[in-house]
């Protein structure tokens, strides 16, 4: 195994989103993509009755030395990529700390109380200011626009990908990207997810 | 080709646990699998079905888990190694048979994986079925990780093959669905000959008949097995400890909750006064072991999840040694040290921990954590679980919604078990008013059904779900046809067992590897029982309600509706949409309508909301899936669809 570096031994990656956002599509390319660069990763995640149309979160553990548990301590996040952005803040109010990085995605999904009338969904300059209050640094994107653009959606998990890829923080490439999602998806499909992971990757390239 | 068949020897794989539990078996040399669905145990079958022509195996999805059990069990008597996987209620319904087939034992490896879900994540209940294990006398083994989960599926086949019993391992969400690396073991060649052996002396274990009875001696002989396993756990490598010698503390554990335990301890830099002393083979337990590593301390904390079976087991063995160990302090759930409901988690495990050792300084809510609990509480709000945008069940019970409060004389919905159980909740008009285990619901109908007599004169219906139809629905609808219950069964058909991912049942033409099979008709079943049937689409509404209003009105027997609409979450509908959905915004004219924003504040489509610019509906072209239904509920005709090209 060759070695690498780690910013922090678990490095803990959390993706969170609503039920059918392909969240836990999203963890299991990335996590797949870390082992064959010869790490240890652990993936905590729900689904099951519990994805239809409530918060779901997946929970990446990265380390060079072994197991951890699925679900990560209160308070030790490292980096949170949101597919849909009130998600953002949600988790950060149990896993968030002063030197957590977010990467969200600005289009929201309203929960069915707040299509109902009964709960508020606040504007996004106000989540804006919550999560640049909490967070050491933030970035957006509004990867359900661009996946619309691209023909669908459901990119939109593609391009936050990507984007965490293009971060830099993780040893993330094009290639793993591209062996792992083969496997799950069609052969006519994978050139228009390498743009959508191309197209996300190049948001915030080398940022952190 | 499947991961699951990799034949690199010592290569890493990425696996989730029930995929591990799967290779696990692969290399054991598994022949035959059953089971039928449950979160979190489905995907076990599903990668055997995969790659079930390569290795040749028979693999099926069964109507319901008894008869999984059954099907596994029949293939142990003809000598093969097979596999029966279960959710934890699956075992109640398949313990009947475990309790004789626990008495008359196996022949070829005969192991049933329990995945359980502490903190009921995707279930209705917290059940824990390791107290099977010390009730029908059955050896338990419980992976602590992925590797595990794999090492010791394969090993159980050999435990059951040399004790001539059935091996229980249990899984638990937290590990059949986290995922982590395992590092592949040998795939055991395709193989197996089958031949049931009957013709030998009637006790002969491998040539005799296989039946619990004579009682005494079957039941002396499974203690006797039980005995066995004991001496094999002692000197299991799967059993492990960490720590110093003499610790002041020592926490016994298993299955996910040892890597909770194993994080909290280094968390709290403890591992030079904190002993974690691992257990795989938690029934029966290592007695030599845990008696050595009591010696050595005189605090224990045990730590696992829903019922203190651990806990209790150590107390008793506590108990017995206390005269050669001294009498130690024991901590878990039963004083309230740890929770005694719900999943446990790294925190809940340092609290506790902190708590026994009196001087550890647990980190409290910071100033930061407390100020995003706050910023979380007031700006991200709730999300309920609802229906799917597109899904039938939204249609359906809101059409069951209005015909009981057309009716007017209280009539009420028996619920079960699917998605439509959420239809206690708003996005189901909070239609279902009882909710128990699967056909329940047709049972308590049946129940309610007789009362007439005493006076009862509400209106009673059930519901069920196609594959619940199958798996419990039928013997509740013989009883309520036989005693001429005054009731209606809607049967919520959505062509597949949904819920836990599309697996075929009975009434699908397919089986678990996508062959055509034979099926069999719902409504000729309900027809041949005795019952009158009427069938709906339920995405016409008023179809749907005007045909149940008849059913309501016409008290004589057993009713049945059965409401077809595929699943929108399915293969063949999903990301289809039947009709691109548009609002003319002239024609909504919101408040002022006076339908008190009828679509957006009680249909709930997630499809649909409500503009806070315009103040008017508006359609989420992300979210609705174009099933069309909201066309037919709009009072003025706002709600437009066009037939999507």
């Amino acid at each position: 195994m060759r070695e690498i570096g780690l910013r922090k031994d678990p490095y803990n990656l959390i993706i969170a989103g609503v039920g059918g956002q392909g969240n836990v599509l999203a963890s299991k390319i990335l996590a797949g993509m870390l082992v064959q660069e010869g790490l240890w990763v652990t993936v905590g995640e729900s689904f099951g009755v519990s994805q239809r149309g409530g918060s779901v979160m997946s929970h990446l553990r990265i380390s060079t030395r072994s197991f951890f548990s699925p679900q990560i301590p209160g308070g030790k996040a490292d980096l949170v990529v949101t597919l849909e952005p009130v998600e953002a803040i949600r988790v950060l109010g149990r896993y968030g700390n002063q030197e957590v990085k977010v990467l969200t995605n600005t289009r929201p999904i309203y929960p069915a109380g707040v299509i109902a009338g009964q709960l508020s969904y606040p504007a996004l300059e106000e989540i804006k200011d919550a999560l640049e209050d909490l967070a050491a640094k933030v970035w957006y994107i509004e990867a359900t626009r661009a996946a619309l653009e691209l023909g669908s959606p459901i990119l939109s998990n593609v391009i936050m990908m990507g984007a965490t890829a293009g971060l830099g923080e993780l040893p993330l490439s094009r290639e793993g990207f591209r062996r792992n999602i083969e496997e799950v998806i069609t052969r006519d499909k994978v050139d228009l997810n390498m743009k959508a992971f191309d197209l996300g990757f190049s948001c915030f390239k080398g940022e952190v | 080709m499947s991961k699951l068949q990799n034949e690199t020897e010592g290569m890493v794989c990425l696996f989730m646990g029930n995929e591990a539990i799967a290779r696990g078996a692969l290399e054991a040399g598994v022949n035959v699998a059953a089971a039928y669905p449950g979160t979190p145990s489905s995907e076990i079958l599903e990668n055997l079905a995969r790659v079930a022509v390569e290795r040749n195996l028979y693999v099926e999805w069964s109507a319901n888990e008894k008869v999984a059990l059954e099907v596994a069990a029949a293939a142990s008597f003809a000598g093969l190694r097979a596999l029966c996987s279960l959710k934890q209620n699956g075992v109640n319904v398949a313990s009947d048979f475990l309790l004789h087939l626990a008495a008359s034992g196996t022949r070829g490896g005969l192991v049933l994986v329990l995945c359980e879900d502490p903190g009921a994540l995707s279930s209705v209940n917290e059940g824990d079925s390791r107290h099977f294990a010390r009730m029908l006398e059955l050896p338990l083994l419980e992976p602590g990780d992925f590797q595990e989960a794999k090492d010791l599926t394969a090993w159980a086949f050999q435990l059951s093959e040399e004790l001539k019993t059935l091996v229980m391992v249990r899984s638990v969400t937290r590990l059949s669905h986290a995922s982590g690396n395992v590092t592949l073991g040998k795939l055991a060649l395709p193989s197996g000959q089958a031949e049931f052996r009957c013709d030998g002396f009637i006790l002969d274990p491998l040539e005799g008949a296989v039946a619990s009875a004579p009682v005494l001696y079957k039941h002396a002989l499974q203690q006797e097995k039980i005995r066995k396993a004991k001496e094999i756990f002692e000197g299991s490598p799967f059993n492990t400890y960490h720590g110093p010698a003499c610790p002041e503390l020592l926490v016994i554990t298993g299955s996910a909750c040892s890597l909770y335990c194993r994080e909290a301890i280094e968390i709290l830099g403890l591992q030079d006064r904190v002993g974690l002393l691992k257990l795989t083979t938690t029934w029966p337990l290592p007695s030599d072991l845990i008696k050595k590593h009591l010696a050595q301390t005189e605090k224990v904390l045990v730590v696992e999840e829903v019922i203190p079976f651990l806990e209790e087991n150590l107390k008793v063995l506590g108990a017995e040694l206390a005269k050669e160990v001294g009498c130690k302090a024991f901590f878990g759930k039963r004083d309230g040290v740890l929770p005694s409901v719900g999943e446990l988690n790294p925190d809940l495990v340092m609290t506790a921990i902190g708590k026994v050792l009196g001087d550890v300084a647990c980190p409290g809510p910071s100033e930061y954590q407390r100020k995003a609990q706050s910023k979380a509480l007031s700006l991200a709000p709730t999300r309920e679980q609802t229906f799917c945008p597109g899904c039938p069940h939204r249609a359906s019970f809101f059409s069951i919604y209005k015909a009981v409060e057309l009716d007017g004389r209280r009539g009420f919905v028996c619920g079960d078990i699917g998605c439509y159980t959420m239809a206690m909740f708003p996005c189901g008009f909070g239609t279902l008013k009882t909710l128990h285990s699967m056909g329940s619901g047709l049972g308590l109908a049946s129940g309610f059904g007789r009362l007439g007599q005493f006076g009862f004169r509400q209106p009673v219906l059930a519901v069920c779900g196609d594959s619940t139809f199958f798996h419990a629905a039928i013997p509740a609808l013989i009883n309520a046809v036989h005693h001429r219950a005054d009731i209606v069964l809607i049967i919520l058909d959505n062509s597949g067992t949904a819920m836990t991912g599309f697996q075929p049942h009975p009434g699908l033409g397919i089986d678990a590897l996508g062959e055509p099979v034979p099926k069999i008709d719902i409504a000729l079943v309900c027809r041949s029982i005795g019952a009158r049937v009427e069938s709906a689409d339920p995405f016409d509404l008023d179809e749907t309600t005007r045909k149940l209003s008849e059913l309501i009105e016409d008290g004589e027997g057993p009713r049945v509706l059965i409401l077809r609409q595929i699943c929108a979450l399915s293969p063949e509908k999903k990301g289809k949409k039947r009709y691109e959905m548009t609002v003319d915004e002239s024609l909504c004219i919101s408040e002022k309508c006076g339908c008190n924003r009828f679509c957006t504040r009680s249909f709930r489509c997630p499809g649909l909301f409500n503009d806070r610019m315009t103040g008017k509906a508006k359609i989420d072209e992300v979210v609705c899936a174009g099933c069309g239904v909201c066309i037919s509920i709009c009072p003025v005709s706002a709600i437009k669809g066009k037939e999507a090209a």
